[in-house]
């Protein structure tokens, strides 16, 4: 069987392109350089087309597909830009916006996601300023689940997308968050609430990275706007898997992690990497000198640098030169990067003589 | 890796199918006369019900939908809500994912079309349009009105006599239709919100039986009008409305081209369904008001049909659909080919045909193809079958016709579309070339067949009976100078000829082939304009009245059906193949009756559809 991808013609808003014949439609378009709305769809993490906003005409075809999940066919002919297609989308998203409401957060300006929330952008983008299906009584508003110590609930703001679900169990695979069903609505069952303890949930966050409102969110997400923070590019400190990532910060402080799409992390990250790797580093009892301790005293004084590695190079030679080299091991850090492990490596065996290397890194 | 179960995913669904049935029933039993906008609304509500919650169409598109429509059903939206309501229900149908939301927002779409009227109505004029009011089932879905719920409780009463007088008070060929009647008046029964429609025709059948139609004085006669109808046709439509006329004291002249009184009850309806003493106890029945002169054999042409509406002060034209339809078939004229009209014809003047040791083929589906095989079964053919286009289930004729022929030994052979007949060298019948169809799509509401890509079939055949349907012979009244339609003639809905003014026409001439009691609810409204066109407006009296009313009886009972001779005894001969209905038996079902006339709308002004 041959692996060779067959190409197929397809032709979107009058752009013909040839792509693979695995393509949806909402690719194509992209290749074609055709933006094409989409708001449940979030690459390989869920496209259940359950928002319907990218349907599209496809000439021939009895009804709109949905193009994030459509295959294409060689010869397809779609538009995404007729009046039909444009008014259905913006119909749509007053469906969605009438079942999001706009009450619980103020027209958002409460809202942790404000000018991050992706119904918001589209909204914006569609010129959606209000629903014509917003019931004349808001809903009784539920409880926010928001015992877990970084991860909030709002079902309130919950558009039912289950890009969360697709997180959780598609890429996550930790199977904790899932739907439940109350008479016609899907619910959300977040495992937020005061037993959050005796879940199986991780709080790795990536159901908070993959809402596109303000449902679910990292509790820290409530401190910062969009707008406030600049992001820097890194590779995760906890382990040797790399995975990239941005830190945000805001005035000079880190105050967030988001993934980024990293050949191995492709745009996840667990619970370390997201809600573990920079609080430290603004902390009040942060090292910030190297410590020696008085033999005195027993107490740590701080020392320079080069005092420091002075003490520990001499201390190290002289075990080395009296007990011989395998009286020493070298254990890395897994916080260490590969590069920093490699170099310890060499050292144990150039200088220190000894085979005895390990890092802790098997998570 | 967690344990598998061999229990249902959720519980609730073995009970919901035990929900599902009497749900089915409650639809079925919908009442007639109610808003449309209502049912669509509680179907659209139904729909909802089934979403999974994924897609925003559906899970949040069709409570819009709905929300909007109980608005308009209310009386309370404008028509930019019904434009709205549209374009919703047109995204909901182009949008959602699967079905449950598709065809959701399809019959929204197809019902703001289908009852457009009553959409405006509810919209401008804030209110139903007019005729929109529940009115008694049974009595709603009789084309002649008649008073169900007032004879069923005569016969609980044990007054047979008083049942078939209720029974005349509309419709006077009581045996007729306790025999032959396709019994609308079941269809939408209320009893079927407990368990199942009342026996209504069963229990007329059990009044004849026991009060035989012609010891049952008919009304008296009114005084003489001094007026002259002629009524052209004496079968159900023409006596139903010859039989009112007289009563209402005019004195009728009714022109018949056969020998006998009964139009296609007699020379389309074999005996072993409708025997031939029974049908003679309701027109004698008819003819014992006086006032009726019945002209045999004497078929109306242009000429005599221009003497007779300037010698009538009025004429009602029921003249039926004689005539044998006939396919374009390669040998149709092959010696043993018949229509079923020519066949079912002869047998009325008693020529019973005989076809023993004949291989006979009756091409068609409906009812009278059905009377085709079983009368040639009867005539003692050696194989009866049947050659159908489409499959069983599309056939028009009843369930219980397609039952009877196949226990009396017709074989069904469905999916074969006749090509041509084949003829021996002295020019007779030999067999018949059919192409195998398959069911294909669904077009104007039914499935189409489609021809199959298999080999021609061939059945070896004597006699061929083609019943395919019927023709109005409308020629002679044509040329006179009515108005028709593909020759059925065109009228108003009060049955005024199109054109004439004392011309009164109805029946199967009118609406193209339909059933008796169509005819005999024409012929009764005929009568009682023709009555208001000659000056008059007689009142009649039916003399007998409806008995109190019983409590309803809210337990569950199966339905009691009228039983049949074995079919293969009854196959051997004419005789009737019902047998009688007990006593205990009819008194359950009489029992099972809601008596709609007195509990619920019927106790309203307009609930109910009754003449005096």
């Amino acid at each position: 069987m041959s692996n060779e991808r067959k190409l197929v013609t397809v032709t979107v808003d009058g752009v013909q392109v040839q792509v693979p014949e695995t393509f949806t439609i909402l690719a194509a378009g992209n290749k074609a350089g055709v933006h094409i709305p989409t708001l449940c769809y979030l690459k390989d993490v869920s496209d259940i087309g359950s928002c319907r906003v990218c349907s599209v005409e496809v000439e021939g075809a009895s009804a709109l597909q949905p193009a994030c999940k459509t295959r294409v066919t060689d010869g397809m002919v779609v538009h995404t830009d007729t009046e039909l297609v444009k008014q259905y989308r913006k119909l749509m998203l007053q469906l969605v916006l009438a079942d999001h409401g706009l009450d619980s957060t103020n027209y958002c300006f409460s809202c942790a996601k404000n000018g991050a929330c992706e119904l918001q952008a589209l909204c914006r983008e569609l010129d959606v300023t209000e629903s014509a299906f917003a019931p004349s009584t808001p809903a009784k508003r539920e409880p926010v689940l928001e015992d877990n110590p970084f991860l909030a609930y709002d079902p309130n703001l919950c558009i039912r997308c289950q890009r969360c679900v697709g997180a959780c169990n598609n890429r996550a695979h930790n199977h904790t968050l899932t739907t439940g069903k109350r008479g016609l609505r899907t619910s959300i069952l977040a495992p937020f609430g005061p037993d959050w303890k005796s879940t199986e949930c991780e709080s790795c966050g990536n159901c908070a990275a993959a809402c596109p409102t303000g449902a679910i969110t990292e509790k820290r997400r409530r401190e910062y706007r969009s707008w406030e923070v600049t992001r820097t590019r890194t590779t995760c400190p906890h382990c040797a898997v790399g995975c990239q990532m941005d830190l945000v910060a805001k005035d000079g402080r880190i105050v967030d992690v988001e993934p980024a799409w990293g050949p191995s992390n492709r745009g996840m990250l667990c619970v370390k990497g997201r809600s573990g790797s920079f609080d430290f580093v603004h902390a009040e009892d942060r090292l910030t000198t190297p410590l020696i301790k008085n033999a005195e005293t027993g107490e740590f004084e701080p020392a320079s640098w080069d005092e420091a590695l002075d003490l520990v190079a001499s201390k190290f030679a002289q075990i080395r030169d009296e007990n011989g080299g395998d009286a020493l091991a070298a254990f890395a850090c897994s916080r260490s990067t590969n590069e920093d492990v490699y170099m310890l490596m060499k050292m144990a065996r150039t200088v220190f003589k000894t085979n005895n290397v390990d890092n802790c890194a098997r998570v | 890796m967690a344990l598998l179960s061999v229990a249902a995913k959720s519980s609730y669904d073995e009970k919901i199918a035990g929900v599902l049935e009497p749900f089915l029933r409650r639809i079925e039993a919908t009442p007639p006369g109610i808003c449309p906008i209502s049912v669509q609304l509680s179907l659209l509500e139904s729909s909802g019900a089934h979403t999974c919650g994924k897609c925003v169409p559906c899970r949040d598109g069709i409570p819009q939908l709905a929300a909007m429509m109980r608005r308009v059903l209310d009386c309370q939206a404008d028509a930019e809500t019904l434009q709205a309501m549209r374009t919703l229900a047109e995204m909901i149908r182009d949008t959602s994912d699967c079905a449950i939301g598709y065809e959701a927002g399809a019959l929204v779409v197809e019902g703001l079309d289908a009852f457009a009227d009553e959409y405006r109505s509810h919209i401008e004029a804030g209110a139903c349009a007019a005729g929109v009011e529940q009115t008694v089932p049974c009595e709603t879905r009789c084309p002649a009105h008649v008073n169900v719920p007032g004879y069923i409780a005569l016969v609980q009463e044990g007054d047979c006599a008083g049942a078939v007088k209720m029974i005349r008070k509309d419709n006077p060929w009581p045996t007729a239709c306790a025999l032959i009647c396709e019994h609308p008046c079941e269809t939408r029964c209320r009893r079927m919100l407990i368990d199942a429609p009342l026996n209504i025709r069963g229990i007329k059948k059990y009044a004849v039986d026991n009060a035989p139609a012609d010891t049952v004085p008919v009304p008296p006669r009114m005084p003489d009008s001094g007026r002259k109808v002629a009524v052209i046709g004496g079968g159900p439509s023409g006596m139903t409305c010859a039989y009112f006329l007289a009563l209402m004291g005019h004195a009728v002249t009714v022109y018949e081209g056969r020998k006998k009184l009964g139009g296609m009850m007699r020379y389309g309806i074999p005996a072993y369904r409708f025997p031939r003493e029974r049908i003679d106890e309701d027109i004698r029945a008819i003819l014992s008001v006086g006032g009726i002169e019945v002209l045999y054999e004497h078929k109306v042409d242009a000429a005599e049909m221009k003497q007779i509406a300037e010698d009538y002060d009025a004429v009602y034209l029921a003249i039926g659909a004689q005539g044998g339809k006939s396919l374009q078939l390669e040998g149709v004229d092959a010696e043993g080919v018949m229509s079923a009209v020519q066949l079912l014809g002869r047998i009325g003047d008693d020529d019973y045909p005989d076809f023993t040791g004949k291989k006979v083929i009756v091409i068609g589906g409906g009812n009278v193809a059905m009377d085709c095989a079983r009368t040639s079964v009867r005539a003692g053919a050696a194989e009866v079958t049947v050659a159908y286009r489409r499959r069983i289930e599309d056939m028009t004729a009843l369930h219980e016709e397609i039952e009877g022929a196949m226990a009396e030994g017709v074989e069904m052979m469905c999916l074969q579309a006749p090509v041509r007949i084949e003829k021996d060298e002295e020019g007779k019948v030999a067999g018949l070339v059919c192409q195998p169809q398959y069911i294909s799509a669904v077009k104007r509401g039914r499935p189409a067949p489609a021809a199959a890509n298999k080999p021609e079939i061939r059945l070896d055949a004597d006699i061929i009976l083609i019943a395919v349907g019927q023709d109005i012979e409308s020629a002679p009244f044509e040329e006179y100078g009515m108005k028709a339609e593909r020759t059925r003639f065109c009228a108003d809905e009060y049955l005024r000829a199109a054109g004439f003014e004392n011309i009164f026409v109805g029946g199967d001439c009118q609406t193209g082939p339909k059933s008796a009691i169509m005819a005999i609810g024409a012929g009764k409204v005929a009568a009682r304009n023709i009555d208001e066109f000659l000056g008059f407006n007689h009142k009649l009296d039916p003399c007998v009245d409806t008995p109190e009313p019983r409590p309803n009886v809210r337990e569950a009972f199966g339905r009691v059906n009228v039983a049949e001779r074995p079919a293969r005894e009854r196959g051997k001969d004419f005789e009737h193949i019902e047998l009688p209905i007990s006593e205990e038996e009819i008194m359950q079902e009489c029992g099972r009756c809601l008596r709609c006339d007195v509990y619920g709308c019927g106790a309203l002004e307009g609930g109910r559809i009754q003449y005096v």
